[in-house]
């Protein structure tokens, strides 16, 4: 019996095309050709296309006048703004209501994701009913019906709904007190910054201390008293220097104070109600995947429950839970553009919108509306996959 | 080497087969089979689908009247429901053929957007639609006030200068669609409705009161509404814009739907004869046939027709033909004669 | 000869059996259980009976015109007047039966795959996957063996939200495990395509996607180039989900150990084959809630037609809710709506879990 059997030619080496490293090659090779000639027929096509139909071409239009009002801005803005300023504010109202969800999902999530491990059957069950319900409906129809259904038959600004002077509710929006500062309220927020910076300094300090000798220290409640306390003794010591601009019923509305318009408030609430479900998952399957095992060691080290809950379940359950509360994250930035369905000013309904239509610039308007939404995606991963290595567990 | 010129050999193939003239989109519409017509996503009276579907509208009988004109059937169109954000967009990109969808006629739009306006096919100006228990009998009274408005119409820009002219403030809280407006400002969301006037009309009958709201007196703009086509073919431009001019022209010349087949055989003045496709003009000239008017007052009736059925007193809108009723009678539609 | 006989065990103590035993230890165990229980259990008398007063009670369920709702409760009717519409759209009425008929045949095909001895399975499955869907697209669309001719146009209500969302997870499951085994590819260049396509469409909102593929697609190829608007939605929707698909299944290929890779090689099994029979069978068990995870969101996201004028169940109600007729059922009409997608949704989900349990047969220690 010989060698010649394989598929092997006279001089013993395999023939080139049946060698793995080849074929790779090849494939790869006419992998880029073919997106090369994809990517070149598109761009021909629509140079050509937009060529011969004369529709203008280039970022030109970003400085022109915008000419049209924009419901809720939080940077100044007029119809005598540019185009370019419209991509900004309908940027930071993206980016305000991703941040608000994100905020307020976080905390309903985590609630709702402990509740349904409670040992309390009714409220297990409640959080279950919860995270059930609202997971198996339609974002876009969550958001409906908070706006059509729920906001809508609040009371006209005549009779809105109020706590004092200061606080109303109509089918307008929320209207609150407005903070504004006089001189000297720089110092607070300086005795804002101090204290935060000395809370860290003294997590660290606490942490060592604890590594060195096992002592504990109550890090939590003083960082927590240094935040609160110190700028509140600034406030009290130099005098107060704040007053509040009260909302004042006026000719239509209100006027003065702070607005919450009615399309911010549903779809901030329909966001953060249905994130919170996935969130309450992430948080639940988290925590059950840190084995009864370390629960019962940490006992049989004499660890009480709160301790054990805070140095062993937590820190191992949020390996599982952070990187799938990063990608709820995403989702709910992105689920932010569906603010087009009742109106709310953001990026996709003022800048894809209002001004896609009044500059009629599409290719342009809408790569920079993608390159937007991709650059948020990319820095909010890229964050957390920094957080996530930072707290990978360190194996031998 | 042998890779960029395969990939510079494609290009340039490709190049060659997307290469186009004039002409081009009523050859696709014909081999299609029917016009791609963007329409409004529902506007009594200019372009609105019932609960089976069917598409009716002032806009609507235009896309019937270029059907006609091409097939001679004005069935053969398929309409593309858009929103006033959608519109331009899905016209350039040749999305659709035409786009008679009350889009106003500005300078920006006709010179930037590559768009050619066709004509005029309803001549309105911006109002105001307000709750009567709100008090108010002017305009100018509204300082402060916020308005429903649908994004990406001229209304929006005119609501702005009109307010920044008059130094008054305002709040805009724009919609995609004109039911979204009409069920914002039925539930109080804003204290005004604003809108082209005919729209204003339109969307009173939604309310479930509509004697509850008026329309303000004021009108602030001027808001020519006309079909609109892509640049660059001209012939498909000339079928559009004849299309619109064959209507008025009948409606002027007393040719109607109903008298049509007789005029047809037993007229004999010349100018209905030319606009029936009888004597005189030749229809290859647009590349459609000869009777291609005669196809469009036959199928869709002439301009004066389809107003009364859409928008006018035979419609529940009921508008009177203002500025609308022909050049003879006080009013502004005037067509070039066919001849 | 006695022989003992014990007595009979006591009864436990009464407060460790039956109800009593249940709830001092489910409801009451601490003084903090027992205030969260009291709290719970106002939420649930606060919200449950208004909402049964409300959607049940109160309700008007039969009548044909506005009139009919006059109690107070939920007004139902609306719902009935327009059901036609929200199940079929705008499809021709005489035509109704066309989809009953598909609807009907994908049943019957679909109950023997449930049977676990049905024997000619290894035939079916490839019938539901590529012969019924052409059976049906000739149903829906007519225009042949005499039927009549139904545009895309006219497609809508619940059918579409179904043809959407069953089209887009038949195409999106393959895609993403193409792109799933590009990203774990050894050759560069394909993996690099992978990450790029699968971020891509994981970093932008479907809605730009869908306006894209509505109103933009046609700038992008040459001139004339035409196809259908419904298609263009469905491949929007496959893409987008395919990215998510990939990394789903990717997350299963990483958790396949490399003995498994490395033992497929030694068989001698060629890069498709061992992905086919060895690696994949085993990757895609793993992931099955992911994948029907995946899945859900594509159902739920099939809604996110309406924004470019497709008018799929969502569409039409609120279509039905701008009718001056019916002002104001704004609730009853998204309440309808949310049950009907909550009961698909949250069906897929249990039988995923169903689905899990029975095809968990190792991996388990």
């Amino acid at each position: 019996m010989a060698t010649e059997h394989y598929s092997q030619d006279s001089t013993g080496k395999v023939p080139l095309w049946r060698q793995p490293t080849f074929r790779a090659i090849v494939f790869q090779v006419l992998l880029v050709l073919c997106i090369l000639a994809f990517g070149n027929f598109l761009l021909s096509n629509t140079l050509q296309n937009m060529e011969q139909r004369g529709i203008t071409t280039g970022f030109g239009f970003l400085d022109n006048a915008a000419g049209f009002g924009i419901l809720q801005s939080l940077i100044p803005y007029d119809e005598t703004y540019t185009y370019g300023r419209t991509f900004v504010v309908g940027l930071l109202n993206t980016l305000l209501v991703a941040a608000l969800g994100i905020f307020f999902a976080t905390f309903l999530g985590f609630f709702i994701g402990v509740a349904r491990l409670s040992h309390n059957w009714l409220v297990a069950r409640l959080a279950t009913v919860y995270i059930e319900t609202f997971r198996n409906i339609p974002l876009l129809l969550q958001i409906m019906f908070w706006y059509f259904a729920v906001l809508r038959p609040l009371p006209l600004p005549r009779q809105s709904l109020s706590i004092g002077d200061a606080v109303f509710l109509n089918n307008r929006g929320l209207f609150v007190p407005r903070p504004i500062a006089e001189d000297g309220f720089g110092l607070v927020v300086a005795a804002l910054l101090l204290a935060i910076v000395g809370a860290v300094v003294l997590a660290r300090w606490a942490r060592k201390r604890q590594e060195a000798s096992g002592q504990q220290f109550p890090t939590g409640l003083s960082a927590f008293a240094l935040i609160v306390g110190l700028p509140l003794l600034t406030y009290w010591v130099s005098g107060s220097p704040l007053h509040w601009d009260n909302p004042v019923l006026g000719g239509f509305n209100f006027r003065g104070g702070l607005e919450v318009i009615p399309e911010l408030a549903a779809l901030v609430l329909a966001l953060s109600i249905y994130t919170a479900a996935f969130i309450a998952e992430a948080v639940r399957s988290g925590i059950q995947s840190v084995s009864h095992g370390q629960t019962e060691a940490a006992y049989a080290l004499g660890l009480r429950p709160r301790v054990t809950l805070k140095l062993v379940i937590i820190p191992q359950a949020m390996r599982v839970i952070i990187p799938q509360l990063t990608s709820q994250y995403l989702n709910l930035t992105k689920n932010s553009s569906l603010a087009t369905a009742i109106g709310y000013p953001d990026l996709v309904n003022v800048f894809a919108g209002t001004t896609l239509n009044q500059t009629g610039q599409a290719v342009e308007v809408i790569a920079m509306t993608m390159g937007v939404y991709l650059l948020i995606s990319l820095v909010i991963s890229l964050f957390m996959n920094w957080y996530n290595k930072r707290n990978q567990l360190v194996e031998r | 080497m042998q890779a960029t010129r395969y990939v510079m050999g494609l290009g340039a193939a490709l190049m060659l087969s997307g290469a186009v003239n004039a002409g081009a989109t009523l050859d696709a519409v014909k081999s299609k089979g029917f016009v791609q017509c963007g329409v409004s996503t529902g506007l009594p009276g200019f372009s609105s689908a019932d609960d089976k579907g069917r598409f009716t509208g002032i806009d609507v009988d235009m896309c019937r009247a270029v059907a006609a004109a091409i097939f001679g059937d004005a069935e053969k169109v398929k309409y593309n429901p858009l929103t006033a954000k959608e519109r331009f967009t899905a016209l350039q990109s040749g999305e659709i053929d035409m786009l008679p969808r009350n889009t106003t006629w500005t300078y920006t739009r006709d010179t930037s957007l590559g768009l050619n306006f066709t004509g005029v096919n309803y001549y309105d100006g911006q109002g105001f639609l307000v709750t009567k228990n709100l008090g108010v009998k002017s305009a100018l009274e509204m300082d402060g006030a916020s308005f429903c408005i649908q994004a990406g119409t001229t209304t929006e820009l005119n609501l702005a200068d009109y307010f920044r002219s008059n130094k008054m403030n305002y709040t805009p809280i724009t919609f995609d669609t004109s039911d979204q407006t009409i069920k914002a400002f039925e539930a109080g969301r804003c204290d005004a409705l604003t809108s082209d006037q005919s729209q204003l009309y339109a969307l009173r009958i939604k309310l479930s009161d509509p004697k509850s709201a008026v329309v303000l007196p004021e009108v602030i703009s001027k808001e020519p509404l006309g079909p609109v086509v892509r640049q660059g073919d001209d012939e498909w431009f000339n079928i559009v814009k004849w299309s619109l001019y064959a209507m008025v022209n009948a409606e002027e010349l007393g040719v109607t739907s109903a008298n049509v087949d007789e005029m047809k055989a037993g007229s004999a003045d010349p100018n209905v004869r030319r606009l029936l496709g009888v004597e005189g003009v030749k229809g290859e000239w647009m590349g459609l046939p000869d009777d291609w008017g005669y196809n469009i007052i036959k199928q869709v009736g002439n301009y004066g027709e389809a107003f009364d059925r859409n928008v006018g007193a035979g419609s529940a809108l009921g508008i009177a033909r203002g500025l609308n009723a022909l050049w003879s009678k006080g009013g502004l539609q005037y067509a070039p004669p066919i001849r | 000869m006695t022989t003992h006989v014990p007595h009979p065990d006591l009864p436990p103590p009464s407060t460790s059996i039956g109800a009593i035993a249940w709830l001092r230890a489910n409801l009451f165990s601490s003084w903090l259980n027992s205030l969260l229980t009291l709290g719970a259990a106002y939420l649930l008398y606060l919200t449950i009976p208004p909402l049964v007063q409300w959607a049940l009670i109160d309700a008007d369920w039969f009548g044909d015109s506005r009139e009919a709702c006059e109690s107070g409760g939920a007004c139902w009717v609306f719902v009935g007047v327009r059901m036609n519409q929200f199940m079929y759209g705008l499809y021709p009425e005489t035509e109704y039966w066309r989809i009953n008929l598909a609807a009907i045949l994908l049943v019957l095909l679909m109950v023997p795959l449930f049977i676990k001895r049905f024997p000619w399975k290894r035939w079916l499955v490839p019938f539901v996957l590529f012969g019924y869907p052409v059976i049906a697209f000739m149903l829906f669309s007519g225009g042949v063996f005499g039927l009549e001719y139904v545009e895309t146009s006219r497609w809508g209500g619940l059918t579409l939200t179904l043809i959407l969302s069953s089209v887009g997870m038949a195409a999106s499951l393959p895609l993403g495990i193409l792109l799933a085994l590009g990203r774990r590819s050894d050759m560069p260049i394909v993996k690099s395509v992978s990450v790029v396509i699968i971020e891509f469409w994981r970093g932008v909102p479907l809605i730009t996607v869908l306006f894209m593929s509505s109103v933009m697609l046609p700038l992008f190829l040459p001139e004339g180039t035409h196809f259908d608007k419904l298609l263009r939605a469905m491949i929007g929707i496959a893409l987008f989900q395919s990215a998510y698909m990939a990394e789903v299944v990717r997350s299963g290929l990483q958790a396949i150990p490399k003995g498994q890779y490395e033992a497929a090689q030694a068989l001698g099994l060629s890069y498709w084959q061992s992905m086919g029979l060895i690696i994949l069978p085993q990757a895609l068990k793993l992931v099955i809630p992911g994948i029907v995870n995946t899945f859900i969101a594509l159902f739920k996201d099939t809604t996110l037609v309406l924004i470019i004028g497709l008018f799929d169940m969502l569409a039409m109600i609120q279509a039905a809710l701008a009718d001056p007729n019916w002002l104001g059922y704004a609730i009853e009409g998204l309440s309808f709506a949310a049950l009907v997608y909550w009961v698909f949704c949250f069906s897929m989900s249990r039988y995923s879990l169903s689905l899990e349990r029975k095809l968990h047969t190792g991996h388990t220690r």
